[in-house]
């Protein structure tokens, strides 16, 4: 069951959605509770501060879920919400992927699959050299598990051991031509990140009380870096959006689309 | 020159802390007395061309200046994406150096000849490509590279090439350098290929020809400045290169000849936009893609 800060994080998923009629939606709708429960209860950050040295650093390598990423940055006070609704447009400074050094709040710019890890490793490692306590977060989906570059990372954040990295995956059985089963089996998940020497955990990737349980503890464990396996529904939220493989990037977005979402939100509250 | 780079990494990282080293599986020893004396910042990755290329990133947005080598055919064809990606989109200090470029690795075939390694690292805004001539240079330029704003692919020679640049001369990156100030002809040379050129100019000279020879060890961002100068004084241009002609150092200055209404003859010598179908030495292949100094000799005198 959704809460009604999920759902009115959905409603701003939809209006940012308006002008562009475009976006991975149901890819946002996947990990909106994620993102909230780091930006609500788990990074250190200052939004008024973003490149503040001591901070938490989150990376989104799945950067095609961004409209999830904006809103709940948004929400956390890193830009104005009146952002969202100039999504995509020519002079937004929100694209279609998210960008370093231009959005307050995002750490690397991303949207090519499989390269958020490697950064998210350098960032764990500079850490480790200085000896600083900042810890580091990357979400990156089951079918970024498809990239060969993502089983490199882990080999050497296993390695280096780095033990202040938590990698989240965003475990929705689904990538863009449909199911991962399918397309290219990664079971069994957790299996394949333990025998590559880190600590993982399972988690419902919308329960956001679980979600904050689980990654709240995940340094508890030393030597080893962390994986927490995220249960998720692709598009969830919304009845026929989820598993439904034809809403993973949807353009031209009608205005009947439009209010059927608004419709089936409001519904849920 | 390579020894020189990878001792003045070491020597570099001595003194400042920023300095970090990342290789994929260099050849056993590489800079053992780095691994032995600055362990926490030495990082030898495994065959994971594309990761070390991220996890340089990541280091270098946290403050770090990563000195990042292998194989040049790896380090530019393997992980083009997350050079433009990791590294050129985010503008940030990784130094990539590629080791054997160009004909280097004549024996061991196509998969190992890096003769579009400057081609491509020219598409990708905000790089920096440097191919300096010799030892002496090298120093120079590592020094230089440190606190250079930007990403910069550095091109490797063989090693033990001849010593052909003064120890006096400053070295700024962005700059080419008139080695000899010749008449009429010039030759445009980057990495060994200044070595070529100043030997095609010891026997021109016999034949009553002085070349001016222009060296060009940055190609990108390239001393357009000096190119539209000398453009006005020499009726001839050559330029040498031990690459691919389609995209490296003749392309470069051939963009800048055409901007300028060039009137004078422009010749690129260089590789074919072709595989290698031999093998050999590296000199072998230079004589075989016509690239040494009998050749520019013909070439000027025809």
């Amino acid at each position: 069951m959704l809460d009604k800060k999920s759902v009115e994080i959905r409603k701003k998923i939809v209006q940012a959605v308006k002008l562009s009629r475009r976006g991975h939606i149901a890819s946002a709708f996947s990990i909106v509770e994620i993102l909230r429960t780091l930006y609500e209860d788990i990074l250190h950050v200052k939004p008024k501060n973003p490149s503040w040295e001591n901070r938490d650093r989150f990376i989104l390598s799945k950067g095609h879920g961004c409209l999830a990423l904006y809103a709940v940055l948004a929400n956390r006070g890193f830009f104005k919400e009146s952002e969202l609704e100039t999504f995509c447009s020519f002079d937004s400074l929100l694209g279609g992927h998210p960008e370093y050094g231009k959005i307050p709040g995002v750490e690397a710019s991303t949207g090519s699959l499989g390269h958020g890890l490697s950064i998210a490793v350098g960032f764990a490692l500079a850490q480790k050299i200085k000896h600083g306590n900042s810890k580091t977060y990357v979400l990156i989906s089951d079918g970024e598990c498809n990239e060969g570059s993502t089983w490199e990372a882990v080999l050497s954040a296993s390695k280096n051991k780095l033990d202040n990295l938590c990698v989240l995956i965003d475990c929705n059985k689904m990538q863009s031509y449909g199911f991962t089963k399918d397309i290219s089996e990664i079971e069994p998940l957790r299996k394949k990140w333990e025998s590559f020497n880190f600590d993982v955990k399972e988690v419902d990737g919308h329960n956001t009380g679980k979600l904050k349980k689980v990654i709240g503890k995940v340094f508890e464990k030393k030597k080893k870096p962390h994986a927490i396996i995220c249960h998720t529904v692709k598009g969830k939220g919304i009845s026929f959006m989820e598993n439904n493989a034809s809403w993973h990037h949807k353009s031209k977005i009608s205005d009947e689309e439009i209010e059927k979402l608004y419709y089936s939100l409001s519904s849920r509250t | 020159m390579r020894k020189t780079c990878l001792e003045e990494i070491y020597n570099l990282a001595k003194k400042d802390k920023r300095i970090v080293f990342v290789g994929s599986d260099l050849g056993a020893g590489v800079l053992s007395q780095f691994k032995d004396e600055i362990p926490d910042r030495f990082f030898m990755e495994g065959i994971s061309e594309q990761h070390v290329i991220g996890l340089s990133a990541g280091l270098a947005m946290n403050g770090f200046i990563p000195y990042v080598n292998t194989i040049a055919t790896f380090i530019t064809r393997r992980c083009f994406e997350q050079i433009v990606v990791d590294v050129a989109l985010h503008n940030l200090p990784v130094r990539l150096i590629g080791s054997g470029g160009g004909l280097v690795y004549a024996p061991l075939g196509p998969t190992h000849l890096a003769i579009d390694d400057i081609a491509l690292i020219r598409t990708i805004p905000n790089m920096t490509i440097v191919a300096v001539s010799d030892a002496v240079e090298m120093k120079k330029f590592m020094q230089e590279s440190v606190d250079y704003n930007g990403p910069i692919y550095i091109r490797l020679a063989k090693g033990g090439d001849p010593i052909v640049t003064s120890a006096n001369r400053v070295f700024k990156i962005g700059k080419s350098y008139l080695v000899n100030k010749g008449k009429d002809i010039l030759l445009i040379t980057t990495g060994i290929s200044l070595q070529i050129a100043l030997k095609a100019k010891e026997m021109l000279i016999e034949k009553g020809i002085n070349p001016g020879v222009l060296h060009v060890p940055t190609i990108k961002p390239i001393d357009k400045q000096a190119i539209i100068k000398y453009s006005k004084i020499f009726k001839s241009i050559t330029t040498i290169e031990e690459g691919i002609i389609s995209g490296g150092l003749g392309t470069a200055v051939g963009e800048i000849l055409q901007e300028t209404d060039y009137k004078g003859t422009f010749r690129k010598v260089g590789i074919p936009n072709k595989f290698s179908d031999k093998y050999g030495s590296q000199n072998d292949l230079l004589k075989y893609y016509k690239i040494t100094p009998e050749d520019i000799c013909h070439y000027v005198i025809s």
